[in-house]
């Protein structure tokens, strides 16, 4: 005890830093152990009655959960894809060559990202009202809603690594016989593309997540938000925190994996 | 490398090369240059002086504003870098952190489609002493190792022209000193010409058979290190290359013919003869230059083992002690001050004191006469 | 010519970014301006018409100008508590962690990946009326007998800070870590002590972070409804609450479109004055 006393007296800093890690994992404390809830007959739904593997072997019981699962994967790969084109080509543009409108493109990157949700949710639902789309808010209306707000995000992240490229490489490479084609490919893009694959997770994962605008543009199509919202109304079925759960192993698991991968990839090339 | 004089073959010819920025700055002012095929060849110049510049549009990297540029027969001037037969060794080495050091090396042979790429790998790294580091990446190998592998990855293409950026400038002095040794040894082993851009006068002189001298986007100066410094025709090239005690002096008169004509020059009183083929001065008047360890000094009333005249009532102001030589400063006469570097040869027995009364002298054969209209301070380096 | 061909370059490749950007985001301003503006009496089956009925603002604000004031307070104390458990993690990653700097990276973000409505949803349980916190607090006797924490403000504020801490935590460890450790050393050297380092080295060297986490975290946060909603009671309703009813379950498109871009305007002037305070244009 005393030890660990000292070690904190010491460290106050990271014992603080580490006590704010630990508040910002509460929540998913919560959510990882409520997953193996039973819930049945209870009468409170926010409180832990009874131990039960049910949730886990059977996450797709509640209806219509699994299948806004799958409508916000589908929405979340293909805005993921479309915002990390469009913003990655963005991010070049306005990284690599000098045009005049530049700072209006830039302040224009900006704004969504200094923009409430709300105001942009609600803006893009007058837009499509008064476009005649009303009636068919849906899926589509939600993917471009979805690829508008990730555009910012993936061309500041994009932009961000292509600046921390030093120019001199690729005139090295062109020093060294390759093309602008070949300087490209062999030298720019591998050495962007974790800056481009990072646009792309968090592309994701904002489009997984989005709520506000979504609620407001998606007329009867239901995501996974939307689901757990709906829910929320009346009871959370105990399997939402299953699928919670199941979606923190599995970004932690890639994180890691990918992580281990380099390391090991490092060390093969070292001791070869 | 003598045996390569210039006009065979490959040489690098610059004719009326300039450059100007879209911001006015003009960097390179109408630069003439050959540069002999097969030869060490060194830009010296203090930073801003347009030498990396030169360099660049040799390599492609930047388009002349006028002006032409050609290897032999075949003008580059608006050819691009990847086809043409030149590389270059980056001042940061700009090595691809992505690609493994054999990879790095492989890259420009890739490029070009060389079929027998892999072995002349392994020639080049062994070369260069780097077969142990061939799967490492450039972020896990020391300063040296990098500069070593960025010149690999260049010679390996066999450029007609090598141009080296400050290739030495990251290392530190010992390191420095090791590879220049290395370098040359290179250089003389795979014949390539080498244009080797420095600010470092010490190793452009070590290294390169012909030094140009630039300044303010011109050259001032072309020559064997010998040459320049021995004899050079500017103030800035006096003090830019070794130091130099400058002197003013009015010309009174010339003597004898050929090889022997001599410019007899009054330094205060003093009547000094400078060989006619060290001045470089029409008018009247002129810098005499002189470089501090030519200088001898000696107590008063003692002899000074120099023909000529010597300059009496001068006095040590200051002396630091070296080990192998002592620099002396010496008040003139007419209150100049002026350096002198001694070597320790024990002749004297121990350093003359600051404050003692001293002759000044030297050869007459070493001084030399540059332009009174140029600024006798253009080139001193404060270190 | 090459500078030409270039510039070509540059505009194809930003060209479906900024006609995206126009059709989906500056487009749809210009509907909301226009909706604001549109007269009150029509509706989804009618159809609007813009009337120019700027009375949609003065009906908006005098009916919900406490909502207003309401969403910019508690989002400014969200974003206070975020400042200061923000800046003790960033530091603490930044220069304290030593070789776990990487895993504890890792740790910050990677909770979020679980749905936020979710963890709120969390929070909800945790902050229920005979939940641990709850009774522990009545023990102390911090809480009276009958007093709670869900649907108060308490809750909706710790919401808030919790949901969006993350958007602080990001921009204050670039700034830290891009910071020389040598420079407190130095002031150490120059007689500083630990307090005065702090105050006079590293929070200044720290403001680009500062200025664009307060953002990041009180733009989303003033504009938020989904904490009001789970965690607080009418009492506690915010802007964001009123904009998603009046267009979705009230229909009121004209006085929902005067509230947005109400929000808008008071947020981006807000955000200008402050920028232009700290002193940090370019960031913007």
């Amino acid at each position: 005890m005393t030890r660990i006393g000292r070690w904190i007296g010491s460290h106050l800093v990271l014992t603080g830093g580490l006590l704010v890690l630990l508040y910002m994992y509460i929540p998913n404390i919560i959510v990882a152990i409520m997953s193996f809830n039973d819930s049945s007959g209870a009468r409170n739904l926010y409180a832990f009655q009874k131990f039960t593997w049910d949730n886990w072997l059977n996450p797709c019981k509640p209806d219509n959960l699994c299948s806004s699962v799958v409508t916000s994967i589908e929405i979340g790969l293909l805005a993921t894809l479309g915002a990390t084109v469009i913003g990655t080509f963005a991010a070049f543009g306005l990284v690599r060559h000098r045009f005049r409108g530049r700072t209006a493109m830039n302040l224009v990157l900006f704004l969504p990202m200094a923009t409430p949700e709300i105001v942009m949710g609600s803006s893009l639902l007058a837009l499509f009202v008064a476009a005649g789309l009303g009636g068919q808010l849906g899926f589509w209306t939600i993917l471009l809603a979805h690829i508008m707000f990730c555009i910012s995000f993936v061309v500041v992240t994009v932009k961000s690594r292509l600046a921390g490229l030093d120019g001199n490489l690729e005139q090295a490479a062109a020093d060294l016989y390759a093309n602008e084609w070949q300087t490209f490919w062999k030298v720019t893009f591998p050495l962007v593309f974790p800056g481009i694959l990072a646009a792309a997770l968090l592309a994701f994962s904002l489009s997984f997540d989005d709520f506000i605008i979504t609620n407001l543009n998606s007329g009867q199509t239901v995501t996974f938000p939307m689901y757990v919202w709906g829910a929320s109304q009346r009871g959370v079925p105990m399997q939402v925190n299953v699928i919670g759960t199941l979606m923190f192993i599995v970004a932690l698991a890639a994180v890691i994996i990918g992580e281990l991968g380099a390391r090991r990839r490092r060390k093969a090339i070292a001791s070869r | 490398m003598s045996q390569v004089s210039s006009g065979t073959g490959r040489d690098l010819r610059l004719v009326g090369l300039h450059k100007t920025y879209p911001n006015g700055f003009t960097a390179v002012h109408d630069l003439d240059l050959v540069v002999p095929q097969g030869s060490f060849f060194a830009l010296l110049g203090p930073s801003g002086c347009g030498k990396t510049t030169t360099l660049r549009m040799v390599a492609g990297l930047e388009t002349p504003t006028a002006g032409t540029i050609s290897i032999g027969e075949s003008e580059i001037t608006a050819t691009k870098p990847y086809n043409r037969p030149v590389n270059t060794v980056f001042q940061n080495y700009a090595l691809f952190p992505h690609l493994s050091i054999a990879e790095n090396v492989e890259f420009g042979l890739k490029r070009r489609k060389v079929y027998d790429s892999g072995k002349q790998v392994k020639e080049i790294l062994a070369l260069t002493e780097l077969e142990e580091q061939a799967n490492k990446r450039p972020g896990q190998l020391s300063g040296g190792q990098q500069q070593r592998v960025a010149l690999a990855r260049a010679i390996v293409n066999r450029p007609e022209v090598l141009l080296l950026d400050e290739p030495l400038g990251a290392l530190d002095l010992k390191l420095r000193r090791a590879m220049q040794v290395e370098l040359k040894r290179i250089q003389e082993e795979v014949g390539i010409t080498f244009v080797h851009v420095t600010h470092d006068q010490e190793e452009a002189m070590s290294m390169a058979d012909t030094v140009a001298v630039m300044n303010q986007g011109v050259i001032e100066q072309l020559g064997s290190p010998y040459d320049l410094y021995t004899n050079p025709h500017t103030t800035f090239v006096a003090n830019f290359l070794g130091r130099s005690n400058l002197i003013k002096g009015t010309v009174v008169g010339r003597e004898g013919t050929g090889d022997d004509a001599v410019v007899k020059v009054d330094m205060h009183g003093t009547i000094a003869s400078i060989k006619a083929s060290k001045v470089h001065t029409d008018s009247k008047d002129g810098w005499l230059g002189i470089r501090p360890e030519k200088v001898l000094i000696q107590p008063e009333g003692t002899a000074i083992d120099a023909p000529g005249s010597s300059i009496p009532g001068c006095v040590v102001t200051d002396a630091s002690y070296l080990g192998v030589s002592t620099d002396y400063t010496v008040r003139m006469p007419w209150g100049q001050e002026i350096i002198c570097f001694e070597q320790n040869t024990g002749r004297r027995g121990g350093l003359i004191p600051v404050g003692t009364k001293v002759d000044v002298s030297w050869r007459p054969e070493f001084a030399f006469l540059l332009d009174a209209s140029q600024d006798a301070g253009a080139g001193r380096q404060e270190d | 010519m090459i500078a030409t061909a270039r510039k070509r370059t540059g505009y194809l490749l930003i060209l479906p970014a900024a006609v995206w950007l126009a059709i989906f985001f500056v487009v749809p301003f210009y509907s909301l301006l226009a909706t604001s503006l549109f007269d009150p009496e029509g509706s989804v089956l009618t159809g609007y018409d813009v009337t120019w009925h700027f009375a949609n603002y003065w009906d908006a604000l005098s009916e919900y100008g406490t909502v207003m004031l309401r969403s910019l307070w508690y989002a400014a104390i969200a974003t206070f508590f975020c400042l200061i458990l923000g800046y003790l993690l960033s530091y603490a990653i930044a220069f304290k962690a030593g070789r776990w700097k990487t895993v504890m990276l890792v740790l910050v973000i990677a909770p979020f990946f679980t749905s936020f409505l979710i963890r709120t949803l969390a929070w909800k349980m945790i902050l229920a009326d005979d939940g641990f916190v709850v009774n522990a607090l009545q023990a102390v006797h911090f809480l009276g007998d009958d007093g709670r924490l869900l649907a108060t403000p308490v809750a909706v504020v710790a919401g808030l800070t919790y949901n969006f801490l993350p958007f602080m935590i990001l921009p204050l460890y670039t700034s830290l870590e891009k910071m020389d450790p040598k420079l407190n050393e130095a002031a150490a050297d120059l007689y500083a002590n630990p307090f005065t380092r702090f105050w006079k080295v590293t929070w200044p060297l720290s403001l680009p972070g500062v200025v664009g986490g307060t953002l990041l975290t009180f733009i989303p946060a003033a504009g938020d409804y989904i904490n009001a909603e789970l965690l607080g009671s009418p009492n506690e309703r915010m802007v964001g609450n009123v904009i998603q009813s009046l267009f979705t379950t009230q229909g009121n498109y004209a006085l929902a479109g005067a509230l947005s871009v109400s929000l808008m305007v008071i947020i981006v002037t807000m955000v200008l004055v402050y920028v232009r305070r700290a002193g940090t244009e370019e960031l913007l």
